[in-house]
Parts: structure tokens; C-alpha cells; sequence
């Protein structure tokens, strides 16, 4: 999923300052799962907002809401005959969430309630780490199911590199080396013949560095 | 055991202190609480195991928020102790009234009345 956290509430403070009329709107999927911009985030920033300016001696309506994603035409367009109602909208859904709202509400200044992290797995209770890069052309299957893109360092496609020391990566001691993690598992799997095969020159185009991407699947459009 | 505690606050029961969140803790400021403290069981022995460390990280996290809105954190507290232990109890709720009477009300309720008696 992607992976959020959340903004330190001064940042916020700051960004809602000006705006009389503020809606904060949740997202039920990714976010919420991550704890940084579900309904029960909603709740909290929306509580110490309130409180924070009614202290401060200002007037300010500040209302919840929580969709079930702000990725998708037909949940956005739940608000479409409230939004008028709001000088400002909050999302706490990923950088996508707040692009969408923002495109659908032409005229209502769209506000990010949260940082957006990565795509990541939660690894324990309050730990998230990243897994995946979107490359656009997977290449686990040759890696024993271990991303070098996203969990290497330097993205090395044959690896590991000459910084490999005691299966820790040497840009921190605490993490794992993705290239000892890949041989170690290809030889669990009895497929070390794998790791002999030299990776060819990785397609970058259908990575970010081919500009913003697309996918249009025809045999599923109406 | 008649034991003195003082007259201004009141009991809500929980079913156990893992049910609290942080939005219960917040809310009672919000509707002008001077503050806010959480009796859990002694810590190791909760009967669901983690309720009472949840319940002290939940405590933590609103204090943070409410030192960053300008309310004040020490307005919230989490207090342990056994069933058996109502001297302490006791004790404790003194101890809260006390510190809170130095903190003086709750901002939040102060401008809110202000706002009121403007009107
Ligand atoms: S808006 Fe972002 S957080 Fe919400 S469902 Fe879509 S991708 Fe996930
Ligand atoms: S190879 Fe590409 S698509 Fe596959 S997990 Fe890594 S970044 Fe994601």
C-alpha cells in the first residue's frame, strides 16, 4: 500500500491559518491503514484544530469527513454539493488523493494533511518499510522475490556492490544488504542458478524517468 | 473504606483502558474538561495483556497534541494500580485536582465563555 505520515500539527496550523471555512477530509484505504489520514486521524487533527483556534479567539468551522478514496471519480463526487460550503479542503489521503480532489474542486485550494511516504508493507505494529518502486517491468522473479530497485541502495541489478559488508548495506548498518537477502534466499530455493544469470540493462522507460505514466487497459474500458 | 477524594471530577468506566483513544481524551478538552487522567491496571497485569500500555501510549500521544495546540500536556496523566488499592485512588485524584488547580481552567473553556459573555 502506499505509506503516509503524518504532518507535525504546527505545519498545519500555519497552512489553515487563513481559511475561515475548512473541511478535512479522510481516506478509508491506504492511509487509514497506516494511521495518518483515516477517520480516526480525521477526528484528532480536526478536535486540535478546533481547540486550537477557538483559543486563539478565532471564528473558524472546521468539519469531517472520511471517503472511502479520493482516488476515484464516484467517492470524490460525494462532496460535489458540500464543497461550496468550504473555503478550504484537507486531505489526509496520499499525494495522489489530494491531486484528484484538487482536479475534481477546480476552485477550492486543496491543502496535503500528510507526507506521502512510499509503497510499503507494515512490517510490525507502528513500522513501515518500502517494498516496491513502481518500475513498471518487475523484475522479482529473478531476484528470489526480493526488490533490488527499492531495497538496494543503488538499485544495482547484479549485485551486491564492493560496500556489502556482513549482510548490511553500507550506507547504514541496519539495513539489510537486498543483494545478500536475494542470494540468500535463491539458494533457500535451490535456484542459486538464478543469481548466475547476468541481469541485462534494465528498460528505465517505464520507471519515472520516462515522464509521468499511463496505463490504459482497452479491453476493460466502457 | 470511606475515603476523601475531591468532589470535581467525574468517573467514566471503561470496559479497559485499551478502549481509550486519543479522540475521547481530546473531545473531553474540546468540551471544557480542565483535565483529563486514566486509572489503568497495574502494567503485566491487564487481563487483554496490552490494554494498559495501549492506553499509556494513547495518553502520551494526546498530551503531545495538546502542548502543541497551546492547552497543555501535563493536563492529561495515566496512573496504575490494582483493584484492591483505593487509598490510591484516592490519593491520586488529589494529587490530579491539585496539579490542575495550579494549571488554572482549560484555555479552550476560558475563551469559549469569554466568547459567550461577548455575545
Ligand atoms: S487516495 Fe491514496 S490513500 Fe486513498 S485509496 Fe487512493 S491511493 Fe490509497
Ligand atoms: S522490480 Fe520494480 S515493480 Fe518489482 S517490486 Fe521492484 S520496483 Fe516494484
Amino acid at each position: 500500500m502506499i505509506i503516509a505520515s503524518k504532518k507535525p500539527i504546527e505545519e498545519i496550523i500555519q497552512e489553515v491559518k487563513d481559511y475561515k471555512r475548512l473541511l478535512i477530509l479522510g481516506c478509508n484505504e491506504c492511509v487509514t491503514v497506516c494511521e495518518a489520514g483515516g477517520k480516526k486521524e480525521v477526528e484528532v487533527l480536526a478536535s486540535a484544530l478546533r481547540m486550537h483556534f477557538i483559543k486563539e479567539g478565532e471564528e473558524k468551522k472546521i468539519d469531517e469527513r472520511t471517503l472511502e478514496r479520493q482516488c476515484d471519480h464516484e467517492y470524490l463526487e460525494e462532496i460535489r454539493d458540500v464543497v461550496d460550503q468550504y473555503d478550504a479542503i484537507l486531505s489526509l489521503a496520499c499525494g495522489v488523493g489530494v491531486q484528484f480532489t484538487a482536479e475534481k474542486y477546480h476552485s477550492t485550494p486543496l491543502l496535503p494533511g500528510v507526507n506521502t511516504c512510499f509503497l510499503g508493507a507494515n512490517e510490525q505494529r507502528g513500522m513501515w518499510t518500502e517494498r516496491c518502486q513502481a518500475c513498471g517491468s518487475c523484475v522479482l522473479a529473478r531476484t528470489g522475490g526480493i526488490c533490488p530497485i527499492s531495497r538496494c541502495a543503488k538499485r544495482v541489478m547484479n549485485g551486491p556492490c564492493g560496500g556489502s559488508g556482513r549482510g548490511k548495506c553500507e550506507i547504514n548498518k541496519e539495513l539489510d544488504c537486498a543483494w545478500q537477502l536475494i542470494i540468500d534466499r535463491l539458494r533457500d530455493l535451490g535456484r542459486l542458478d538464478d543469481y548466475e544469470i547476468v541481469a541485462p540493462i534494465k528498460d528505465w522507460s517505464t520507471e519515472r524517468s520516462g515522464g509521468p505514466r499511463k496505463v490504459v487497459r482497452e479491453d476493460v474500458q466502457v | 473504606m470511606r475515603l476523601k477524594c475531591p468532589a470535581n471530577f467525574r468517573i467514566i468506566r471503561l470496559p479497559c483502558t485499551g478502549k481509550i483513544d486519543v479522540i475521547h481524551i481530546l473531545r473531553a478538552f474540546e468540551k471544557g474538561a480542565d483535565g483529563v487522567y486514566v486509572v489503568g491496571c497495574m502494567e503485566g497485569d491487564c487481563h487483554f495483556k496490552s490494554g494498559n500500555f495501549r492506553a499509556r501510549k494513547r495518553v502520551e500521544q494526546a498530551s503531545k497534541i495538546l502542548d502543541k495546540i497551546g492547552v497543555g500536556g501535563e493536563r492529561v496523566k495515566m496512573y496504575n494500580l490494582s483493584s484492591g488499592e483505593g487509598p490510591l485512588f484516592a490519593q491520586y485524584s488529589i494529587e490530579m485536582d491539585k496539579k490542575i488547580r495550579e494549571l488554572g481552567p482549560n484555555p479552550v473553556k476560558t475563551a469559549l465563555q469569554a466568547k459567550k459573555k461577548a455575545a
